[in-house]
This record gives C-alpha cells, structure tokens and sequence, in this order.
C-alpha cells in the first residue's frame, strides 16, 4: 500500500497546524460559525445532533494495522469507544469535541492518516473495490489510479469551492463490487490492445434525484487522466448550479446539458488542460505503483480447508471469497451481527482485527462501502484460526450479502438531517430473519437504510431499500425494490404507501415471502423481482 | 412553548437556555416565549453558544419535553447504545 | 501600461496591514467596467470585472488591452473566480487580477495558487494570520496557475 514520503508527511503536517489555527480562531472569535463551518467540514468534522462528529479518511478503503490501532486508540481517547465504518469506506466519531480535534488531526497524522475533504464542497475520499489487488478478475490494481486522483485532488486550489460535494470511485473489472455508477465520476480500468486506460462514467449519485452515471469517455490513458479528470471538473464548477443545494451535484447539470453537450465541453477543456502540463510523468505512476505490488505470497501454501467445525464451515461459504493467489483467500468480517448497529466497532474490536491483518493478512485491511472489513490476503491454513479469534470478538456473523448484512446509515439517532432512525429498524429486521438457515435460504439480498433523502445508506441501490421519511411529525418508512449498486446497476421503486417501524419490517417479510413462492432454479431475489415485477410484490404487501 | 437551544461551541455539547445560562439538561430550560432570537444573538456573539435555534415543548410534570421527534432524541441522546456484549434484544428504554 | 515600480515589502509590518498586492508595478486606479460594456467595444477602459458568473474565456482574444481584471467572489463559496482566474491566466494574461468581495484570510493561498495577485476583502484581513496562511505549506501536490513545483516533479525531476 502506499506509503508517505517526506513530501506527504510534509503537507498533512501543515495541515494539521492550518486547522489548530483555524480552529483557535474560531474559540477566540476571530471567525464566525459561518466563516469557520466549510473550513471545519473540510478537516471532517460536523456539528451533528448529539455533538460534533469527524470523519477520519481511510484513502480508497485501505490501511495497515498500525493505522488501524490509531483509529482505536482514537475512539478510546477522544471518544466513547467505538468508531462508525462508513459507506465511502470512511470511519466517522460521534462524540468529539471541536478543542480536540487539532490534536487528533495531529495524533493521525504520525500514521500517515488525515481527515482532509472528508466533508464539504469539494472532492472527497476516492474510494475503490475492496477486494483490490486480490480479485482474479481484476486488470490491475484501482488504487494506484485512486492514490494519483488522491494527490491530485488533495487542496487542488481551483475545486475547493465546487457547487457541492464531489465523489470519485475507481474499479478495475467488469463486477462493480463498489458501486462505481453511482458517483459523480466512476472508472473502470480497461485494457485495450495491451494499454491499460479508464472508462470514465460522470453524472452518478443517489440523494434526491438518483442517476446511473452515463460514459463519457470510453478510453482514457494514465498519462491523461488527472488533466482529463480537472477538465471534467472544470466544467462543473464554472457551470454547476449553485442556486438550490438540492440541484447542486454533477449529475444535475449532466442531465439538464445533456451527456453529449457534457462530453463535448469537457473535451474542448481537456484540450486546454492538456497543455499545462499537470500530468505527472511515467515514473510518479510507476512509484505508486510499486506500492502496490503483490506481498510476498507463498507460492507453496497450501490449498484447501479443514471444514470439519460446522460453524466454521458456515462462515467459510458465506464470508469468505477466491483469492487470485492459490492457497490464499479474501475474508470480509461482518460488523453486522445480529441485532446490532450496523458497521459500528468497538476499540477492542479494531485492536483485535489490526493484530489478525497484521499476523495474517499481510498487515492489510479495507473498509467497504457496505461498511464491513476485509482482510485481503489470508493463508487458507490460517483460516481456522482467524475465525476463531473473530468468533471470541463477536466479529463471526457468517452473513456476508445477506438480508442482515445491512447498510444502514447513522440515520436519526446521530445525524441532525435525518427524518427518522434507521438503526432500531436495521436491529430489528436482522432479529426478524435472525434464524440463519432462513437467511441462507433467501440468499443474496441487499438491504439499504437510509434516515432520509440524502441518501447515505445508498437505499436506492438495495434489492430492498428503505427511506425514513417525516409524516407529519412521525417517522415513516417507504419501502423500495430492485435497485442494485452492481454492474447491474439498477434504481430501486416504491411500492406504495409507507409504514411505521413495525410496519415496515412486516412489509419486508411479506415481500421475502412471496420472493420465496415465486422464485425460479438460481434465482436471486433481485432476479425473480426482474422477471416478474412489482405487481406480485405490492399485491403482497398491501393485500 | 418555546425553548432555546444549540451546542457548547468548545465542546459539541448540547445546551438548553436556563433563562440565565446554558445547562445540559432540558430540564432545566424555561420557556423564552418570543425572545428567543434576542438571547441567541447575545449568547451567540458572546461565543457562551453555538449555532442556537428555537424549538417548540410542552411543559411536563418532568420538565419540557420537546415537540419534534428530533428535539426528543437531541435532548436525551441516541436510542441505540452501542455495547458488543449485549444481547441482541437488550431495548434501551425509549422515553421519546 | 504603468511602468513597473518598486514598492515596499514590508508592506504588511507597516502598521499591522495585511498584504493584499502581490505585484511590483504600479496599481490601476482606474474603475473596472462590465465585462459586457467591454466587450461592445467602444471604451478605452483597461479594468474589467467579472462578476461569478461571466465566462472569463471571453476575454481571451483582448489581453493586449487589460491591464486589470477584478473577478467577484459574492460569497467566499461561490468557487467560480477560481476557474475563472486560472483560464485567464493559462491564456496568457499577464496583468493585474483581482480577487474582490467576500475574499477570507483561508482562500487567499488557494486564490494566489490559481494566479490571483490582488485582494479587495469586503471585511477586514488580519495581518498576521494572512502571513501564516501563505507562509504554511512549502509543497503542493497539483499544478496550477502560480510557480509552485508540484511535488511529482520534486520526485522526478
């Protein structure tokens, strides 16, 4: 993984005196709350309901288990103990205090961590697959593309006032296991007569209007990315709309110029960008890329897997996924266990999943965008005994794409946007399905809570996706189906009129039930919901 | 009637106008009728709060009780702990 | 054009005033006109002003005649000037350029980097924390409009 040198260290460290400062003269008044809030979301940190909450930014999902023990120490010293993993593949803190947080910047920054454009108008975490550098299917490996957008990006002076926030996701194959058509830019590394070049997709995102991210460039090369990606953003920040902050994203001013007009501006841009010289040459790429070159696997470690425990069995089948390497394999750890809040950790267990990435997976984890952890790269001998160490952390719950492996975002318990809680709803519907035969008889089943609109629980991208709503002063919850975050890519529809809590769960298990009479040999849920519609599952909801 | 409310600024924390200062319990607010905005500019340029605003309560033998959803969870936190070691049906009790 | 003159660099040590010129020549006083009053034609102003939403390109084929252009940032989030500050630059515009309005002490480095050399704050700008500001980062990871090297050519030459 990448690894700072004196120039990176460098910067974060003037950033951590730039927001000591800011954050002083905020207390002295010599800023307003006004001046100050862009300046503070910038550095992570929200006023939210309860308190402040920083965002810590974990660059495209990955880190060592040194960075790992620094988030929990984090949580135990600045915090309640726990830390919240976040759909962009972020950890966030609810309990903080503004005249900590310079020196938790500061504490971060000695791992080489920061919370620099975590919030705000500006462009954020690039995040990636998290199976990077592990998957089989992969051309190369995204985050070397993710660490040079990273840098680009990092105070790019011209893009720190956009009209709003800006997302960038980088995947490298055909399965999308990061939801990369669904962000302001998206792109797929391809390879094409043996170069290897990015289809760049722009005009991606859920919030109020969700839109499928259009292709806008079928084919861009490493050496013209950054001034391609600054001619994309160019042209949103001279012309996106800054009147309505609901009208404000990129995909807004895709949809109202349209695609073509979009792509033809950008490249008249990229024309002008081009020539600056903002591209950093060859050898910067290469550097980055040696970074990320394959750990020294084992080429003689052994294939295959004691599955006499049954329970680990269990666990095998359901969280853990192919290595391209033999004898190795990719484990997801479930921060979903049942009737608990979804991508939460406590401090003991971030110590607990540092010292297995460290021990047994190459000192390397990733956070995913459904807000569980991966170890990317486990000895298949060593199987056993890492999932017997996450079974006495609580960290084993064998349901990895499961209807209890819920998205959920902090929704009305934490977040001062929201409209209605989201957390006792995702507890109780995995206490619904708790029985895990029944889970795996439903199979894949992707369920996303989102608190409201703003869509942070991707709902729209869930084979089943909720939306808390205010009804007059209650909290309300609209049901949708068939929507997908995949390559499949699909927005979820309502099905009718909403429910209350108990509601809604009954609602869902009406729906898993009719799922259930009407699916076909192999079918998902999402399958059987394509081919036959929304009718049969509304007539069994509301009768 | 009508509370003020908003965060201490150094500290993210909650705060309720007491009538003569910001505590952390509601129920400890009084009722600031139409001098909110009033309190919240001298509180607010004085920097003893933060980001302060208006909210409607009504009044209960325990103290105010905030009409929204969203004030309630505010004023006593959120209604999910968080705690790796409790059962999965373990209820926080829910006094919104 | 005024010929370039010395001024003072201790600028911002006289009296506690914060340093909002980054040029040797001598500062227009001249009123900037509408971007559109200037381009119809019939004036001899060399100041124009581009208000956020004005398209700066516009200006490309007449710097030969500009000798300031005032950009108006209307609140200090509309990120617009920035864009239109490094396009008149990157087309070679060499004169004064003007950062006015809602213009605080943390987006004047970001302004400088994308080629802004004058301010005109509606509120008032603390010496020393402007100084702090500028003086903060010694390596910046992107191109853009000023000198800085960016940091990949710092690695590689």
């Amino acid at each position: 993984m990448y690894k700072y040198d004196q120039y990176d260290q460098r910067i974060v460290d003037a950033r951590v005196d730039e927001f000591r400062d800011q954050v002083q003269r905020r207390l002295s008044g010599e800023m307003t709350e006004d001046q100050f809030k862009p300046l503070r979301l910038m550095n992570g940190l929200y006023l939210q309901l309860h308190a402040y909450m920083l965002r810590v930014a974990v660059p495209y999902g990955t880190l060592d288990s040194r960075q790992m023990r620094m988030l929990g120490h984090i949580a135990r010293k600045y915090d309640r103990g726990y830390g919240h993993f976040t759909t962009r593949q972020n950890i966030q803190y609810n309990w903080i205090k503004l005249e900590d947080a310079p020196d938790i910047l500061a504490e971060l920054a000695t791992v080489e961590m920061h919370a620099i454009q975590t919030s705000g108008n500006c462009i954020r975490n690039i995040s990636s697959d998290q199976f990077a550098g592990a998957a089989a299917d992969e051309v190369a490996d995204p985050r070397v593309w993710a660490e040079l957008l990273r840098q680009w990006s990092t105070f790019h002076p011209e893009f720190t006032y956009l009209p709003r926030k800006f997302k960038i996701c980088v995947i490298a194959a055909d399965e999308d296991r990061a939801a990369m058509r669904l962000h302001d830019i998206g792109i797929q590394l391809v390879e094409r007569d043996g170069v290897l070049g990015g289809r760049v997709f722009v005009g991606g995102g859920m919030g109020r209007t969700p839109m499928i991210a259009p292709e806008i460039r079928d084919f861009v090369t490493a050496d013209d990315l950054l001034s391609y990606v600054e001619a994309c953003l160019r042209v949103y920040n001279r012309y996106g709309r800054r009147d309505n902050i609901y009208k404000a994203r990129i995909k807004i001013l895709l949809h109202e110029i349209g695609a073509d007009e979009y792509r033809r501006q950008v490249e008249e841009e990229f024309v002008a960008v081009k020539a600056l010289g903002v591209d950093p040459p060859k050898a910067e790429f290469d550097r980055i890329a040696a970074m990320f070159a394959p750990p020294a696997f084992d080429a003689a470690a052994s294939a295959g897997v004691d599955r006499s425990d049954p329970d680990f069995a269990v666990w095998l089948d359901q969280n853990v996924s192919a290595h391209k390497q033999p004898g190795y394999a990719v484990v997801t750890i479930s921060l979903k266990p049942i009737g608990g809040i979804p991508g939460d950790a406590s401090a003991d267990q971030i110590d607990v999943m540092a010292t297995l990435a460290e021990r047994y997976s190459f000192d390397e984890l990733r956070v995913t965008h459904a807000q569980n952890i991966v170890l990317p790269h486990v000895a298949q001998a060593d199987l056993y005994t890492v999932w017997q160490a996450l079974t006495e952390a609580g960290l084993a719950e064998a349901n990895l794409d499961l209807i209890s492996d819920i998205i959920a975002c902090p929704g009305l318990d934490y977040c001062s946007l929201a409209n209605a809680r989201s957390i006792p709803l995702a507890q109780k519907i995995a206490s619904r399905f708790a029985d895990a035969n029944r889970q795996r008889d439903l199979g894949e089943l992707k369920l996303k809570i989102s608190g409201c609109i703003n869509a942070c629980g991707h709902h729209h991208a869930g084979h089943i996706g909720v939306l808390g709503v205010d009804r007059k002063g209650t909290e309300n919850y609209q049901l949708l189906l068939g929507g997908s975050g995949a390559e499949d890519v699909s927005l979820g529809k309502i099905t009718g009129p909403g429910f209350d809590e108990d509601g809604v769960v009954d609602a869902i298990e009406r729906v898993t039930d009719r799922y259930l009479a009407e699916r076909a040999e192999g079918e998902r849920f999402l399958d059987t919901y394509r081919r036959i519609g929304m009718e049969p599952f509304k007539e069994a909801i509301y009768g | 009637m009508k509370l003020l409310t908003g965060n201490d600024l150094p500290t993210g924390d909650v705060v309720w106008w007491t009538g003569s200062g910001w505590s952390r319990h509601v129920a400890d607010a009084v009722d600031v009728g139409t001098q909110g905005e009033a309190i919240l500019q001298v509180e607010e340029g004085a920097r003893r709060v933060n980001v302060a605003y208006v909210i409607d309560a009504t009044p209960t033998p325990d103290g105010p009780r905030p009409a929204h959803i969203k004030d309630r969870i505010r004023a006593v936190g959120p209604t999910v702990r968080f705690d790796p070691a409790s059962a999965p049906d373990a209820a926080v009790p829910q006094v919104i | 054009m005024a010929d370039p003159e010395q001024t003072d660099p201790d600028q911002a040590n006289r009296g506690g005033e914060p340093r909002l010129r980054f040029r040797t020549d001598e500062a227009s006083d001249e009123p900037a006109i509408t971007l559109d009053a200037f381009l119809e034609g019939q004036t001899n102003a060399t100041a124009v002003r581009l208000e956020a939403g004005d398209d700066a390109r516009a200006l490309l084929g007449h710097l030969d005649k500009v000798a300031l252009v005032e950009v108006s940032f209307p609140t200090f989030r509309d990120g617009r000037g920035y864009s239109a500050a490094r396009i008149l630059r990157e087309g070679g515009y060499t004169g004064e350029l003007r950062a006015a309005g809602d213009v605080l002490v943390d987006q004047l480095p970001l302004m400088r980097r994308c080629g802004f050399d004058s301010f005109a704050p509606e509120a008032e700008i603390d010496a020393a924390a402007l100084e702090r500001a500028l003086t903060r980062y010694d390596y910046r990871y992107q191109k853009a409009a000023d000198a800085a090297v960016p940091v990949w050519k710092l690695r590689h030459g």
